[in-house]
């Protein structure tokens, strides 16, 4: 049972990828990529991991999909008209190097033992019914305390920047641009 | 509310003294955030901005001053369990991060009243973004390594697109922020194959692990390495990861280019020697191969694409790849002196490079587009002083005698010879004489005679209060590396010995 649902999902999660990458219609690639995000929490859940799960569907399968189809709408790139301006150098390139890297992970997961560490550092899991808020909660506001409070910077980035962009962009419209700059008058007479 | 049958999480102690200096520069981005709230239309915010980030740049100082009181005489130990590591290294690179931080604030007054950019957000954003690096500084986990990453790397994203009215300025945002959110997300890969490998993202424990444990099949272990270093290379702009480079150091406004090329490379080759040289220093019969390729690529690639340049700022750019090299070479050597050599190295570049940008952006004007070798004709006759401040530092960066660059390239190649790293010291003299042809380009535009026919006139080169000081301290600091290297290198040298393992 555990294999069938491992494979369906893996499966699932690389044609979703793959899906991506090759639609034409923006929308198409962002609802293969739910497919890969939701795949993906299965497989969190087969792994007793319920709260990354949860997690997982929330903020990447739906808020992230919808933002991405709500810039997709806005912006009006759904007509299918793809810019195919990749050089064919680099789609070669790219393909080369995709191959190697495969190749590369193939080669490691030769061994049946190809991951020798140390097992279950956090501990256990805890029951199934509580799932693990616990243990993450507890990690979280012990060990990683700080790496927590780290992230407050990076939203205070966040939103200062984003206003930063936003606004100068609608406030500054009219701003004459830097051609017009260079030639104003009284910029250029001789020092 | 706490209800019957669950225990209360024991909060680990909060050691303050560990984390001083980066809550003296955030709590000064979160004031100038609240006064540009509270008094929007005054026209003195700008300059009361400037002000308190200067002013939480000293605090920040005085703090990296205690700790390494403290470090000093008690050694090196680790705080907030385990995720930051009090020692004399970070202290030594967190010094380097706060002088090039202030001189960037410093360049950054006067060049956004020129540009009329004026905007209390852009010290906030830089505060932010210098916060980030001093937590990569003393980052002793990977996964804090990640985070301080990403909060200098999205700062550095809107600096970059600060100036929207240039194209080039929002395309070299758009362009760092894409091609980082790529390395980014190789970083974490490398973190998460790490993780599965040792079982810590802790550095220290990783260490511990690796001395403990031989892995049997360390295939994992050697992916996630290589990711590490992928992404960290991104940030040092060391070859082949170098291609964002050129166009965001050429469009991003010039003061952000100075705080980039100076106060990120910094900060990122301390998470670099933090994790190869510390964490991994068991394996680096394998890591080393792949430092010694990134350093021999960036010294070529950084010196030969710079020489078909015409526009000083991307040389400039192109030549930050082969400091890179430099730094790298130090690194590879994988010891003590190499560290050290490290070190210093990374601290005279910062103050180089501020000055040679500081100049860029003085003879670009208002627009910030006079950046091309054209424009520097005949400018040791209009403005000898600025012309011989601008040879100064590319003398230094080139490594001649009695500047701080000749000392710092010194140190790298005897750290490379100590191990018996011929080549590579070879190597990094070569690229020095392709170097110092470069700069001599610059240098012999500038005492030409001034082109009366092509050049039209721009408006007259201004130098404020603040770009001024800030010249005079770069000036002042690289001939003090240069006369009497002495005392920075005991510091860099007890830097490396309390290192917090």
């Amino acid at each position: 049972m555990e294999a069938v649902v491992f494979f369906v999902c893996g499966a699932a999660v690389i044609i979703g990828a793959l899906g991506v990458i090759a639609g034409r219609n923006p929308v198409h690639s962002a609802l293969f990529l739910l497919l890969t995000l939701v795949s993906i929490a299965v497989l969190y859940l087969q792994q007793h991991a319920a709260l990354v799960a949860a997690v997982q569907i929330v903020v990447y399968a739906s808020a992230i999909v919808v933002l991405f189809l709500f810039v997709i709408t806005l912006l009006g790139v759904d007509k299918g008209e793809a810019p195919d301006d990749a050089h064919p150098v680099q789609q070669v390139a790219a393909v080369v190097l995709g191959v190697l890297v495969l190749t590369g992970i193939l080669v490691l997961v030769h061994g049946n033992r190809w991951v020798t560490g140390a097992h279950s550092t956090r501990g256990a899991l805890g029951a199934a019914d509580s799932g693990n808020v616990e243990t993450l909660a507890k990690s979280l506001f012990t060990d990683f305390v700080w790496a927590f409070e780290m992230t407050a910077v990076l939203l205070v980035i966040a939103v200062v920047g984003s206003v930063v962009l936003a606004r100068r962009s609608g406030h500054r419209a009219d701003a004459p641009s830097a051609e017009a700059h260079a030639t104003e008058p009284g910029e250029r007479s001789p020092a | 509310m706490i209800g019957a049958g669950v225990t209360p999480i024991a909060h680990a102690p909060v050691d303050w003294y560990a984390i001083a200096p980066e809550i003296a520069l955030f709590a000064a981005a979160i004031l100038i955030v609240v006064l540009r709230s509270v008094a929007r239309h005054d026209p003195k915010v700008h300059q009361a901005s400037m002000l308190i980030a200067i002013a939480g740049v000293a605090a920040s100082a005085l703090f990296t001053g205690v700790q390494w009181a403290f470090v000093h005489s008690n050694g090196p130990y680790q705080a907030m369990s385990g995720l930051v590591a009090v020692d004399g290294f970070g202290v030594f690179v967190k010094s380097v991060i706060l002088g090039a931080t202030l001189l960037a604030l410093l360049l950054s007054g006067g060049y956004l009243r020129r540009e009329h950019l004026e905007s209390p957000e852009y010290f906030a954003l830089m505060l932010c973004s210098a916060t980030g690096m001093m937590l990569m500084a003393s980052a002793n986990d990977l996964i804090t390594i990640f985070l301080s990453l990403e909060i200098l790397s999205i700062a550095l994203y809107v600096l970059a697109a600060f100036d929207r009215r240039r194209l080039s300025s929002q395309e070299a945002g758009l362009k760092y922020f894409l091609l980082g959110s790529f390395s980014s997300a190789v970083f974490l890969y490398g973190i998460a194959l790490v993780y599965g490998a040792t079982g810590t993202t802790r550095l220290s424990g990783i260490a511990q692990f690796l001395a403990k444990i031989v892995l049997l099949h360390d295939g994992v272990l050697f992916v996630g390495l290589a990711l590490l270093l992928v992404g960290l290379g991104f940030k040092v702009a060391a070859a082949p990861f170098h291609m964002w480079t050129p166009d965001v150091y050429q469009g991003a406004p010039t003061p952000v280019t100075a705080f980039m090329a100076a106060a990120t490379k910094a900060a990122a080759f301390a998470a670099v020697l933090r994790i190869f040289v510390g964490a991994f220093r068991l394996y680096d019969v394998d890591w080393r191969p792949a430092v010694f390729g990134l350093a021999v690529l960036s010294l070529l690639v950084g010196s030969i694409a710079a020489v078909v340049q015409t526009d000083v700022k991307r040389m400039l750019a192109y030549q930050s790849i082969s400091h890179a090299g430099y730094v790298l070479i130090g690194v590879q050597a994988a010891t003590d002196k190499g560290t050290s050599a490290a070190l210093f190295y990374v601290c005279t570049y910062a103050v180089m490079a501020t000055g040679a940008f500081a100049i860029v952006m003085l003879v670009a004007r208002r627009g910030d587009d006079r950046h091309e070798l054209t424009d520097y004709r005949g400018l040791a006759s209009a403005r000898p002083v600025l012309a011989g401040l601008l040879t100064l530092f590319l003398l230094a960066q080139a490594g001649v005698p009695l500047t701080g660059g000749f000392v710092a390239k010194l140190s790298v190649f005897s750290a490379a010879i100590d191990v018996g790293q011929y080549w590579l010291a070879l190597v990094g003299m070569l690229a020095a004489v392709i170097g110092a042809f470069v700069y001599l380009r610059i240098v012999l535009a500038m005492y030409a005679p001034p082109d009366d026919e092509a050049a039209p006139e721009g408006p007259r080169i201004v130098v404020d209060a603040g770009t001024g000081v800030a010249l005079t301290i770069a000036a002042g600091a690289i001939v003090f590396l240069g006369v009497v290297p002495g005392i920075v290198l005991d510091f860099a040298h007890a830097a490396t010995q309390l290192l917090a393992r």
